[in-house]
């Protein structure tokens, strides 16, 4: 099966693909993996006071594949040995299935922890992906941050904390 | 020139649509183009100050002037992870 490093799919997230992944990208380079961080996001039961049912996502698909390459150039840029894999899904997800996953693979675990913790801060900044949250009585979109990959302000807060 | 329109989510709904063609003189920036979709959907107007813009696949500045035959969409705040 051939994985790709960054996705949006309406399918179930498969986390062990991605770290097989990028531990192979990183062994093309001289220093092959020391640390692969992961991370993988999964929908919360509560949301301001909500009892939630579901989330139905939704993607600019083109936009936010580009999204992702663009969040792991930046990283690479930011920690030259690291690889990243991103992969969001979308469509309709129930309490605890998984809507983002990113592995990251670096020489160093703190690289691979950095690059992974920036990868999902970028995410939620820049990526075009919209979550409408489904409720007893209602439901309603959530409206986060206005996506602007050139605010230097907004990468310099994933910065900050991907290297606390 | 003909431009296509692509709106997401809550504009989406606002709209009725996700798809939309609009005719601008030659020139025009998406902001002539956001101002139109507004006198339209009147509730739009509250995103003004919050929306991101895409021509073609790509961000873009929302005074960006558009070319015949180019794809916009209008992003409300995202919230995706």
């Amino acid at each position: 099966m051939s994985v790709l490093a960054f996705v949006v799919t309406t399918a179930p997230l498969d986390l062990s693909t991605m770290v097989k992944y990028v531990e192979n990208q990183l062994k093309k380079a001289p220093a092959s993996a020391g640390a692969i961080a992961s991370f993988l996001g999964t929908v919360r039961n509560e949301n301001q006071g909500h009892q939630v049912d579901y989330l139905e996502y939704e993607a600019y698909e083109p936009l936010a594949v580009k999204a992702f390459q663009r969040i792991a150039d930046e990283s690479t840029q930011l920690w030259p040995d690291t690889h990243l894999a991103v992969h969001h899904r979308i469509g309709r997800l129930h309490v605890g299935e998984a809507s983002v996953a990113i592995a990251a693979a670096s020489p160093h675990r703190a690289n691979a922890f950095s690059s992974c913790r920036y990868a999902i801060e970028r995410i939620k900044q820049i990526a075009p992906i919209w979550k409408h949250e489904y409720f007893e009585g209602g439901d309603i979109w959530i409206e986060g941050a206005t996506a602007s990959p050139d605010d230097e302000e907004a990468r310099q807060t994933a910065i900050r904390l991907a290297c606390i | 020139m003909h431009i296509t329109v692509l709106l997401f989510a809550r504009l989406r709904d606002i709209a009725g649509t996700a798809n939309l063609d609009r005719k601008l003189p030659d020139g025009a920036t998406a902001r002539v183009l956001w101002k139109t979709l507004a006198q339209d959907f009147p509730e739009f107007n509250s995103y003004s100050k919050a929306i991101s813009t895409a021509v073609n696949e790509e961000y873009a500045h929302i005074d960006s002037e558009l070319s015949d035959g180019d794809e916009v969409a209008f992003l409300p705040p995202v919230s995706g992870g």
